[in-house]
């Protein structure tokens, strides 16, 4: 470049998702930062206890979640019809449909769709979809500000921030980080915060009302995403807490909505089940505040140019799998990250991606291959305790998912064996047969013998310091159960 | 009682034959004490879950025809592990069609049938609540996740400790959270997996328990292995050994 570019939004972190070092590294960074974990802790805690509440409301959730599964997985395994039929039909109701194969093809649909109406800016939903592809950043390279409305989104995007959530992307900030940063950024880019901001909630939020009042006021653009797609009819519909999405949605003249190919559903009659579905798992509440669906062009009312970029971005491989396909079913609850044991000690920037959690970590892999350092160590993010399964909503089976990837990558290692394939190819012929197996436990129970007393082994170098770092390892005792087994009670035939 | 001349093979499991033999030796004590007659098939080795959740396939697959030539000729097949069970229910039928051995999965889906916990086989099969154990300590009990989520073991281990004599039992709080250990997660992740740990271990101290009880060792050797290099005082014992306990003295 020969001029030095000048931004109109806050810039983001430096670095790209792809080129951050494995889970386990990113992992130990985010360990370290107590008062994340206390905002993880505290904020994950209540959420829990919430759908808990909300969910044991409802007597027929299994069979609520046995609906939604079902549906999903009609779905998808006719998606090219239904793909087919949301294009007609929201044709026939005035809305321009654009399919695009990746981020880069959506993105340029999007700048272009934007200069078109000869515009500097837009206003945008919450959308994980263009978090995806990072659109606003691909906006701001074209001169064109994309501007964040959600609450927590805006906290991100002020904060030179990434998302760490998929339902509350500020989730890892606490109230006076909040207004630490609105009172240093919002002036930069708009209507300043007041002199005298407290760090209480309501006037935060006053103060994000205030910034974003002028800005809701003057775009002619909005960007959305959308939470379902209906097949039937054309509409579409955003699931919203807070009113910004209404007014986004409502006031601007053009609205640009992109939708990731699987958030495709048959029939209206289908949003029955996933509208009781996705407040409870997501916000822990009975119905959220803002629904809001729409159906191409209603003359004289709200948005007269209505656009739809459906895309892809590794959607069909996804599909092409049948035990990764149930990822696809996910309705970005957010219920498997605030359940998940590792997610609420180490937060969803360890992820590399804007979906974290357990959902990302079967997710993003399939997505973007599991190429690079990162995404080869999401499948391994997990304990595979289960919990995750227990309160999806649409039965996502994560921990089979996560087992199934792991072969993946390790069938690639397979040409390039490690310390951990020579490591896993001994034990396995060790245990492969029971000659092996008792040759193995007498050299055991040798170790045993030459350490006489000791009940522990206390810290060791590598291979064992990852274990014993901080965990004593107990002794093998002088005799297996098998030798003791034959010694007392002979062989059994 | 109905346990009269029932024969059961023990699933010892691998790291309880090489680690921790006092666990199928307890088992041993409690269905000989209620009247079974406990064989040990020496084909057995383990269930190869360490190499199927590890991503290889194909070495846990020897393991799962060992699991086969072992037990396929008993009805009734126990282990002192929720975790080793619910692999050899839930992974084996995969591996197996991995394998792509039909012959085998035939043979796997009849043995997994009849694969039961060691507190399954207690409550649902030999109708035994009450086993004559006695425990005169404060115990507080972690249900390890694959116990509950994968083996689905339900409230057994409970029924089981509420009827030995002398206990204190009381409630861990955040029970139903893992402990981190997670098989080879455990050195893979080892900051996140001790992070875990020591949240596990705290909960364990503040219920003031003398014994942590659990069934599965893999889990306990993780939060014991913690404690004991806290030098938390707090000792861990498996649910078979606890039940082993009688009024007579440790077995």
């Amino acid at each position: 470049m020969t001029t030095e570019h000048v931004r109109r939004t806050p810039a983001p972190p430096e670095g790209t998702y792809l080129g951050m070092p494995k889970f386990a590294t990113n992992a130990k960074v985010q360990l370290g930062d107590n008062q994340l974990r206390k905002n993880l802790r505290n904020a994950t805690g209540t959420i829990r206890a919430k759908r808990v509440a909300r969910v044991a409301e409802v007597p027929e959730w299994e069979e609520l979640r046995l609906a939604g599964e079902a549906i999903k997985d009609r779905t998808l395994r006719h998606l090219d019809t239904y793909l087919v039929q949301l294009e007609e039909s929201l044709t026939r109701a005035g809305a321009k449909v654009h399919w695009a194969r990746d981020a880069a093809e959506a993105n340029a649909i999007v700048v272009s769709l934007v200069k078109a109406k000869n515009v500097d800016e837009v206003v945008k939903v919450k959308s994980m979809a263009t978090q995806e592809i990072e659109l606003n950043e691909a906006l701001e390279e074209a001169g064109i500000a994309a501007w964040e409305t959600d609450l927590a989104e805006l906290i991100v995007q002020l904060g030179h921030d990434r998302p760490s959530h998929i339902l509350v992307p500020a989730i890892h900030r606490n109230r006076s980080e909040v207004r630490e940063i609105f009172l240093r950024e919002m002036k930069l880019y708009g209507t300043p915060a007041p002199d005298n901001l407290t760090d209480d909630p309501t006037v935060l939020a006053a103060a994000a009302r205030t910034h974003l009042r002028e800005k809701f006021l003057r775009a002619k653009v909005a960007v959305s995403g959308a939470n379902f797609a209906v097949a039937e009819t054309g509409t579409l519909v955003v699931v919203e807490s807070e009113g910004n999405g209404r007014m986004c949605l409502t006031l601007p003249e053009t609205l640009i909505s992109v939708v990731g190919i699987e958030k495709v559903l048959p029939t209206l009659a289908d949003l029955e089940v996933f509208m009781r579905l996705l407040p409870r798992s997501s916000t822990g509440e009975r119905m959220n505040p803002y629904t809001s669906m729409w159906t191409g062009v209603m003359p004289g009312d709200g948005p007269q140019d209505v656009h739809v970029v459906l895309i892809d971005n590794g959607r069909t491989r996804v599909l092409a799998d049948p035990q990764g396909r149930p990822a696809l079913r996910c309705i970005r609850c957010s219920a498997c990250l605030n359940i998940c044991p590792v997610y609420e000690r180490v937060g969803g920037h360890a992820y590399g991606s804007v979906y974290p959690g357990p959902i990302g970590a079967v997710l993003t892999p399939q997505l973007r291959g599991t190429i690079s350092e990162i995404d080869k160590s999401l499948p391994f993010a997990s304990t595979l305790c289960g919990a995750c399964f227990e309160v999806c909503p649409v039965r996502i089976p994560i921990p089979d998912m996560l087992v199934h990837l792991r072969h993946q990558v390790a069938d690639k290692k397979r040409h390039h064996p490690g310390v951990e394939q020579t490591a896993i190819a001994a034990a396995g012929w060790v245990l492969a047969d029971r000659s092996h197996f008792e040759l193995a436990q007498r050299a055991a129970a040798l170790a045993g013998r030459l350490l006489p007393g000791r009940t522990h082994l206390g810290p060791l170098p590598w291979p064992a310091s990852p274990w014993t770092n901080a965990r004593d390892l107990p002794m093998p005792p002088t005799e297996s159960f098998r030798a003791w087994w034959q010694r007392t009670r002979g062989e059994t035939a | 009682m109905r346990a009269e001349g029932l024969t059961v093979a023990l699933f010892a499991t691998c790291i309880n034959d090489v680690m921790f033999p006092g666990t199928p030796k307890a088992v041993v004590t409690v269905l000989e004490r209620l009247g079974c007659t406990v064989e040990f098939p020496l084909e057995q080795t383990c269930c190869g879950q360490m190499f199927t959740n590890t991503g290889y396939f194909d070495a846990a697959v020897p393991d799962v025809r060992n699991y086969v030539k072992a037990f396929s000729g008993y009805d009734y097949i126990v282990g002192p592990s929720g975790s080793c069970v619910g692999a050899v229910r839930h992974q084996h039928p995969m591996l197996a069609a991995h394998a792509g051995d039909e012959a085998l999965a035939a043979e796997v889906d009849k043995v997994v049938a009849r694969t039961y916990d060691f507190t399954e086989l207690l409550v649902d099969v030999l109708g035994a609540t009450d086993v004559g154990a006695y425990f005169p300590h404060r115990v507080t009990y972690h249900p390890t996740c694959h116990s509950v989520r994968v083996a689905k073991v339900g409230d057994r281990p409970y029924q089981l400790l509420s009827k030995v004599k002398g206990i204190d039992l009381v409630p861990l709080p955040d029970a139903d959270q893992c402990c981190g250990f997670g098989g080879t997660f455990s050195v893979k992740n080892p900051d996140v997996s001790v992070a875990m740990g020591a949240d596990k271990a705290h909960h364990v101290l503040e219920t003031g328990a003398e014994y942590l009880v659990t069934g599965d060792n893999a889990c306990l050797m993780h939060i014991g292995g913690l404690m004991h290099r806290q030098r938390a005082g707090v000792k861990t014992i498996h649910l078979a050994e606890l039940l082993a306990h009688t009024e007579g003295g440790p077995r």
